[in-house]
Formats: C-alpha cells, structure tokens, sequence
C-alpha cells in the first residue's frame, strides 16, 4: 500500500464524485499496512506483512442506491467501481426506508496515529518473539504468542461537502505462555495505538508468571462464586451486550432493552448505580476515529450507563428521524468507570472467591436476558482472606452481563483492550462481582 | 467460529440502506471475464524468480480474484445489494529454513517482486529465532491443471431482481407464518484461485459457494417475550441450482415436525416454517433439566462434530502452534500412537473429506497445490489419525500431506484448516422415525444453536433451533430453554446409534475462525440423525431486572 497523503485521497475522492452524475454519492478510501509475527513451541511459526486498499463507493438516483467496492485505485478502476454502483442504483427500486447522505460534519482529530508504530520493521517484531521465548526457556516454559501491527489511512467524502481523512496505527500483542508437561497457563494482552507504550518483556513476564503458578490446580464444585474479574476477563462479555444497544431493536421488541409493552428502557436503572459507561473517540488511550465510518456522523462523547441507568441507544438515521431523534456517530470505543484500585487490592477484599485472568468462546445462549456462556482460561485461582490460594481448573459459566453489573462489589483501575472478537476499543476496569454463575468444570488447561 | 471478518465485508460502507437491483446481474459480463491464466502465470514467475534470486529455498506464489455479492433483506425491504471484488498476490517462502510471507495488491511484475524479496527478508530475520527447519513433505509439481466446482448455475448469471424477489418471497412467508420480523440474506462467493510453486506446479482453481441464512423473530409484547428460529439450510459448494427446490430433496423430520432438505433447498417454505415455529416457541414448555437421551438431526450434528471432533484433530492445534488463541488439543499425539484410544463407540466412524461433492470444502487442490482425498480420523471409536499439512505429515509418519492448507484469501498466509469432516452413516437400515421408538426420555433437537467449547476440546455446551420431548417412544410437545453439556469423549462413547445412508446429509460454516490474524474458513460436516444417551440438559430460562 502506498501510504496515501490527505491531498492524495482528497484527490482520488473527488475525481470519484466526479465521474458520477448520480443524486448523491459516498466515497470511503481506506489502506493498510499490517505486519505480524507468531510464534509457538518457543519458535517463531509465521510472520508476513499484507498491504491493501479498499475502495467503496456508494451512489443514489433518488430513493434508489447501489454499492461496489474494489481495490484498486486506478483511473480505469474508479470508474468501473463508480459505473457498477450506477448500474445497481439504477436498476433498484425506491427505498422506504432511505436516507439521504448527511451533511457537512466538524471532525475534530484524534490522536490515533504514531510514527514509532508505523516505523516497526521485521527486526522489531523478531525481537518481540524473542523476549517471550527466551525468558520462557528460562523458566523450562513454552510460549506461543501473536504481534501485529498497523498503519492505516482512512478517508471519506460524500457528495454534500463532507470529507475525512486520519490516519491510524495499533499493535496488538498477546502471549500465552504453558508448562512443558502442560499442567500449567498463563496468559497476557496489550492493545495500543503507540509502541513507544508497548513493553513485550512486561507482558510476557506476566504470562510466565502465571503459567508458572497455575499447576496442580484443584477442582472447586460449580456454583455461585464471588469473583475477581480481570479487565480481559469481561472485555468480551460486556462488547455483547453493547452490541445489543441498538434503539429499534428494543422499540421492537427485540432485546433485553424493550420494555413491556412496547417501546424500550432508556433512563431505567438496570445495573448497580456503581456502573458508569461512555464512549468518546477523544479519550488518548483508546482514540478512534473521528466519524463512524458505516454513516459519515461524526462521533460525540456520550453517557452510554449513568449511575446504573441507560442514558443512551445508538440510532441509525432512519431510525432516529422516525422518533424524533437526533443521529449521530456509533461508538468506536467503550469506556467504563473504575478506581485506583490494583487488581491485588481487590484480591486483598476478598473472603472467598475466584480469580478469573481470562474468558474464552462466549456465545449468546438467549438475547432475551443476554445470557452467555463461555469459559474461564489461562490462570483460574482461588481466593480465600484476601490471598490466591491455589490455582483451581477452569469453569464453564452461564451468566448475563446485565446480572454481573448488578452484582458488582468492587470496582478497579481500568486497562486498555481490544476484545477477542468485537471491533470496540476497549477502556474497562477489574471488577469484583457477586455471586457469579459456573455451572460445570473443565478439564482443560 | 467468527463472523466478524465476512460480515465486516458485507457491510462496508454502507452507511445508507439500500435497494435491491431489479433486472439483470450487475456488470456480469465483467464478472464473468477471468484475470488472464498467461498473466497469473507471468506474475507467478516473477515473484518465485526474485524470491529465489533474494535466498529462498521454496516460494510458492497464490494469486487471487475475489467476487462476492450479499443481498440482505429485512421484511418486506431489500437492505442491501453489495458487489466486492478483491485481487492480490500472495507470496510464501522459505528461506534460512523460516517461512516468510507477504501480499500485495500491485499486481505489475515489479509489486510482486518487491513482496517476494520481502517476504524473504521476513523469513531470514524469523531465521535466528528458528529451532528446527521448515520440513516440507514432497509433492510432485502438477504442471498446468485446472479444477472448478461442479456447478448447474452460476450465481453471477442469474438476475438480482430473481435472487431478491425470492428473499422478500420468504419473508413475506414468514411473516404470513407467524413471525414478526424477518430476515434473510444470500451470500454469493466466487474465488479465482491460482497457485504456482517451485515444484513445478500451476494450478488455476474456479471456487462456487452460497449461503442462504434466514432469521424469524416473534414478538409478544404482552409479555415481552420474543424467540427466533433460523434457516435449517446447509451453505454450500455448489451453484444457485441449490435454491432451485426439488421434491425429491425434501426429508420429514422425525414425527413430522418440520420438513429437512438434502440436494436442494426451499427457502420460502423453510422461512414460512421458521416464523410459525417462531411463534410456537413462545409458549414452548420449559425444560426440566436432567439427563436424557438426545436424538440429534444432522442439522443440528454437523456443528458438534465440527468442534469435538474437527477442531481437536486438527495437527497444528495438537503440536501448539494454535496455543495462544484458538487453543491445543486433549487428542494428543500419545493417544493416537496408543491406537486404543477409544474417542468414541465401536460404531462411530468418521472421515476427512475434501472431494465431498457439494462440500464447502471441496476444491482440486489445497493452497499449497496437494491433490485432494479422503482418509479416516476415527475408526471403530478409535482415534487413529490426525488432519496435516506439508511441514506436518513427516511428524505422524506420513509421506504425503492430507492436503489440508487454506488460507481464505489473497492476502492472508495459508495454514492448515479442517476439511470435510463427517460421520459415517449407520450400517443398520434405520429411519429418525425408528430411532426414536425406543427412546424413554429423550430430546429431539433440529438445527444449530449457541456453542462453545474450551481450549482443549473437553467441556462443551450446545444449544439449537428446534427442541421437542420425546416420551415413551414418541415426539411429544415443543420444549424450550434447552442445552445440553458435556465432555467430548464421554459424548462421543455415549453414542448409542444413527440412522442409515438414506439419512445423511451435510451441514456448515462459512465462518469457520481460526489462526492469527484470524481467518474464515468454509467447512462442511455430514451425519444422518444419530442418538447419544443419558446427556446433561440444563435449563438457560433466566430473569433479568
């Protein structure tokens, strides 16, 4: 990919909007330059760098709209991406639910883009692998492990004055380091925008810190438990109940934000008052984007969970005009409220519990109450007078987020993550939560 | 697994709703016209001749032209007609013994050498870090070949006004059933893919799949209930002739509960099903959770043996090369060198399979240019292979790879993915009808639902679409609120019967997650109706504030 300037995208954006005589017309330009490497069994197994672009270009003829996308940026190619859009567009009938493109935005930067991050070259990221692995052969460990970088360009334009263009970069490091006979775990995440930031030493120490005291765990009965949960631990669970967020989903009936006979819950309070969640693309240690890249609205800060009460859904525009409301930007990222308080500390309040590093394969079991199961991994221990105990084998739970924030006792200092499988920037806290649902064992390490 | 990544693509800026297309295929002309085979040949050449002159011992070049177009519909609306198109190069290496990768989309002879010298600089500086060499396992280059799926009608050439007039059809169907909401989506995926490697091979592949899910929510706002039933259709390898419904594809469910399909599918009379049993499910019974015989259709087996049987006998993920993320495997290499490990009853056999017609997996060629076959995983209950690539097979002493090397895309590298992996059919001539007649207590469950499983196969918890008692040998009420848990091995051992040939039919994945980064691969997995006794059902009700 070459790593096209704001004039040079300014430049491909308007000569698309130009090659159109279409009503209306939406351009989003994007390119990226990922590098990675993996490693396993203490040796590096993969490594590639993958550079792309993508072109997509939406056009309307009245309530009539089509879209091609293409990646390749040639005059020749624009053109073909511009003339198969038309050609959809026009043989479309009208939309009932059509909206037209929005207006001129104000997106005001975020800080998401660092030189030291796009500047990582193979040699950097051997030497990431290398720290894991040595300090694990130290330790007579294994480590597998994952780095990737990126340096991407994003541009948007329509055909009512509105143009976007940021760049951005992230690396995203996890580890996972095991005992050679393979009766011990551990684990670690780091997701940041600046490498200057990432310390690949730190993060695996964590792992063989861990893997090296998670053997000879002893199997706890399922049940209820109050738990330590670590913020990788809930970063998933909580990224499948934001998804649900969505105000027509609920005003139809559809989610566990409707309300009984119709309508949806905004301004009721479901969770302990202790929870407060927000999203703001400003925020410097989980910055995104300015604009949700699906609509062209700019992003605004917003109380998503106010002292416990919904504050806020997301609309689409169709939507939002249909009740009265105003549309803007879906969240890139979520942030929720902690305190000072280090993980340890909220071990050292607890009587009895478990510790939970991490979860794994959450999946919805009924949208209804957002029940989710999935599994604990990489480091499960037991806490009793405020110390870890032992480590204890992994539980299968069956749990609604909207019941665990309501259960919290306690709450951390916040870390920065990316979820397993959500697209959030995530910003959220340990948390030490009541009466927490394990419903059967596993044996797997 | 993962969906992100396809659905991410389906909804790429696609910031307004927009309409379906009513007349003929966009640009299929276009579509229809392939990137020249000299070309691909050309730029084959050209990146296998730098990477070679930069250092490398192997390269191996896979250039690729990506089509893909998703129609989704909400109601009676068409939400969405998207057209992608996607080409690169991809260039894999070894050099010093590590593998390198890199892809590009300059397709000009200088972008993809410029990848190829980089993908060598890659692999010398992973070199130091390398505690055995790369070993691959032979294979004899091919010369030029080609392979394409064995399709009646190609998606690109039928008129999107048909393809959305048959969605909103469905809809409309389901919503007439009983449903409030419906949706339903037709994924179309065309992959020209072509493969050159230093072993003298040139291997140009023409790919055919779709996927037709459909979603049916009621709503009862009395009670602020609402439940959902999704398609019972299989995503295929094949043409759009699948959508053309034939009677003779059509299978009763046992008790007649609903109706099930092989060679092709009725989307309009699945979806009217969908949004009455929707409707039903509103007022299903409860379940008591306990032990019971469970009576699987093959539309609900297909996703269980995918992650108890397909991912643990996965190789890469026995060796620990899957560690950090999708985890390892408790079917360890000395179990299977045990040749007594009893993964399952003497009557479970089951087969990897990549020439199964129809099969999402099925291509000419992997992605490191090894022919396709057929071999056993489990064998009269025992465990007795595993899936391999090329740098694999020499590890459980094999000569030739299984061939199981995909990678989903240009850009991505290719690793080893599951094929086709599927249970063998009964010997003993029995209907779901006949299996059922002798179960007390027991569970018939259609269609796939939530899943999960841990890192290492063990612990696994299922739901599904379609639950109904079965009491005294008969299919009784709808029942609600349903999973079931259980250890893979105590599973697969409890399994107590299926039914025969004449039942067997094959489900999947278009999403199946694995890898880091993550890639999507495409998987299917056959069975015909089988029993497994005295399983733990829980009961998922729950109250939220």
């Amino acid at each position: 990919m070459k790593n096209l300037s704001q004039e040079e995208t300014k430049r491909i954006c308007d000569k698309v909007l130009s090659l159109t005589k279409a009503d209306q017309c939406e351009v989003n330009l994007s390119g990226s330059r990922t590098g990675n490497i993996r490693y396993a069994r203490n040796a590096v197994s993969t490594a590639g760098l993958i550079e792309d672009t993508q072109l997509a270009v939406s056009v309307a003829f009245g309530k009539k709209q089509g879209v091609a996308t293409i990646n390749e940026l040639d005059d020749k190619s624009l053109e073909r991406a511009v003339r198969r859009a038309e050609d959809l567009a026009r043989l479309a009938p009208e939309n009932p639910e059509f909206m037209p493109t929005p207006t001129k935005q104000q997106y005001k930067a975020s800080e998401t883009f660092f030189q030291k991050t796009a500047d990582i070259d193979p040699e950097f990221r051997a030497q990431v692998a290398a720290y894991s692995i040595e300090n694990s052969k130290k330790n007579k460990l294994v480590a597998a492990g994952f780095f990737t970088d990126t340096s991407k360009f994003t541009a948007i334009a329509n055909s009512n004055g509105v143009f976007g263009f940021q760049r951005d970069t992230g690396v995203d490091f996890t580890v996972t380091v095991r005992t050679e006979d393979g009766r011990g775990s551990g684990w670690a995440k780091r997701s940041v925008g600046d490498a200057a930031l990432f310390d690949a030493r730190e993060a695996s120490d964590v792992a063989i810190e861990k893997a090296l005291r998670s053997v000879e765990a002893k199997a706890l009965e399922p049940g209820r438990y109050t738990v330590v949960l670590e913020p990788a631990a809930t970063s998933d669970i909580l990224a499948y109940m934001f998804n649900d967020f969505d105000a027509r989903q609920a005003d139809e009936g559809r989610s566990f934000l409707s309300k009984k006979g119709g309508g949806n819950r905004m301004g009721e309070k479901l969770f302990d008052e202790q929870v407060n969640v927000w999203t703001d693309p400003w925020d410097k240690n989980v910055a995104v984007l300015p604009w949700d890249n699906n609509t062209m609205l700019a992003r605004e800060h917003q109380d998503i969970i106010k002292n416990g009460k919904i504050n806020a859904m997301n609309y689409s525009m169709y939507w939002a005009k249909k009740q009265g409301k105003r549309a803007i930007g879906a969240p890139g990222n979520i942030i929720m409220a902690g305190t000072n308080k280090s993980t340890e500390e909220l071990i050292a309040n607890t009587k009895k519990g478990v510790l939970v590093t991490r979860t794994w394969y959450i999946r919805m079991v009924d949208p209804q109450s957002v029940l989710l199961t999935g599994l604990t991994r990489d480091g499960t221990f037991y806490i009793e007078n405020g110390k870890i105990k032992h480590p204890i084998k992994n539980f299968r739970f069956n749990e609604s987020p909207v019941s665990m924030l309501n259960n919290i006792d306690e709450l951390g200092k916040p870390e920065i993550l990316s979820g397993d499988e959500s697209d959030y920037q995530l910003l959220i806290p340990a948390m030490r939560v009541r009466d927490f649902n394990f419903t059967s064992l596993s044996d797997a390490v | 697994m993962e969906r992100r990544a396809f659905l991410n693509i389906s909804s790429l800026a696609l910031g307004t709703m927009l309409l379906p297309a009513f007349g003929r295929a966009i640009a299929a002309e276009e579509l229809l016209a392939p990137v020249a085979l000299q070309f691909k040949k050309m730029l084959a050449d050209t990146a296998m001749t730098a990477a070679t002159q930069a250092g490398a011992s192997y390269c191996d070049v896979r250039v690729g032209r990506y089509l893909n177009q998703f129609i989704t519909t909400r109601d009676l609306n068409v939400e969405n007609v998207v057209n992608t198109e996607s080409a690169g190069v991809g260039v894999r290496v070894i050099a010093g013994g590590a593998y390198g990768f890199a892809a590009t989309n300059d397709m000009t002879p200088d972008g993809v050498a410029a990848a190829a010298r980089q993908a060598v600089a890659i692999a010398k500086a992973n070199a130091k870090l390398q505690t055995e060499p790369v070993q691959l396992a032979p294979v004899k280059g091919v010369g030029e070949v080609s392979w394409a799926t064995p399709i009646v009608k190609d998606w690109r050439t039928v008129p999107i006004k048909e393809k959305a007039e048959l969605l909103i059809a469905a809809n409309k169907a389901g919503m007439d059933g009983g449903a409030s909401f419906m949706q339903s989506l037709l994924f179309q995926v065309n992959q020209q893919k072509y493969f050159a490697s230093t072993d003298g091979s040139y291997i140009d592949q023409d790919l055919h799949r779709l996927w037709m899910p459909v979603f049916a929510t009621a709503v009862d706002q009395k009670t602020n209930k609402f439940r959902s039933r999704q398609g019972l259709s299989a995503p295929v390898g094949m043409g759009y002739e699948y959508l053309d419904a034939r009677p003779e594809h059509k299978i009763k469910a046992a008790g007649g509960v609903t109706t099930l399909y092989t060679g092709s599918y009725d989307l309009i009379e699945d979806a009217r099903a969908a949004g009455k049993q929707a409707k039903q499910k509103l007022t299903a019974k409860s379940v008591e959770p306990g032990k019971y015989d469970l009576v699987l259709s093959p539309e609900h087996m297909w996703l269980t043996i995918h992650e108890s049987v397909g991912h643990p006998t996965e190789l890469d993920r026995v060796l620990g090369y899957e560690a950090n993320f999708a985890g390892t495997s408790f079917a360890t290499l000395d179990k299977w060198q045990s040749k007594k490990f009893k993964y399952g009853a003497d009557i479970v056999n089951i087969v990897a399979d990549k020439t199964t017609p129809g099969s999402l997996a099925n291509v000419g060629y992997d992605d490191e240019g090894v022919k396709c076959k057929r071999w056993d995983i489990i064998k009269d209950g025992i465990l007795v292979n595993y899936q391999a690539t090329r740098d694999q097979a020499h590890i459980i002493g094999e000569k030739e790879s299984h061939g199981c090397s995909y990678a989903d895309n240009w850009s991505s590298v290719q690793f080893q993915r599951m094929p086709n992996v599927s249970l063998q059919a009964g010997k003993k001539k029995m209907t779901p009808d006949e299996m059922i007649k002798d179960v007390k207590k027991g569970i018939y469950i259609v269609g796939d639902g939530s899943f999960s499983i841990d890192q290492q196969r063990y612990n696994f918890q299922f739901g599904g679409q379609l639950f109904y008692e079965i009491k005294n040998g008969k299919i009784g009420q709808m029942l609600e609120d349903v999973a079931y848990q259980s250890n893979t091995q105590e599973f697969w051992n409890a399994c107590a019967g299926m039914c025969d040939e004449r039942d067997w039919r094959m489900g999947g994945s278009f999403f199946d997650g694995k890898g880091q980064p993550s890639q999507s691969s495409v998987v299917s997995h056959g069975s015909s109706t089988t029993r497994f006794n005295g399983i733990n059902v829980i009961n998922t009700a729950r109250k939220i504030g």
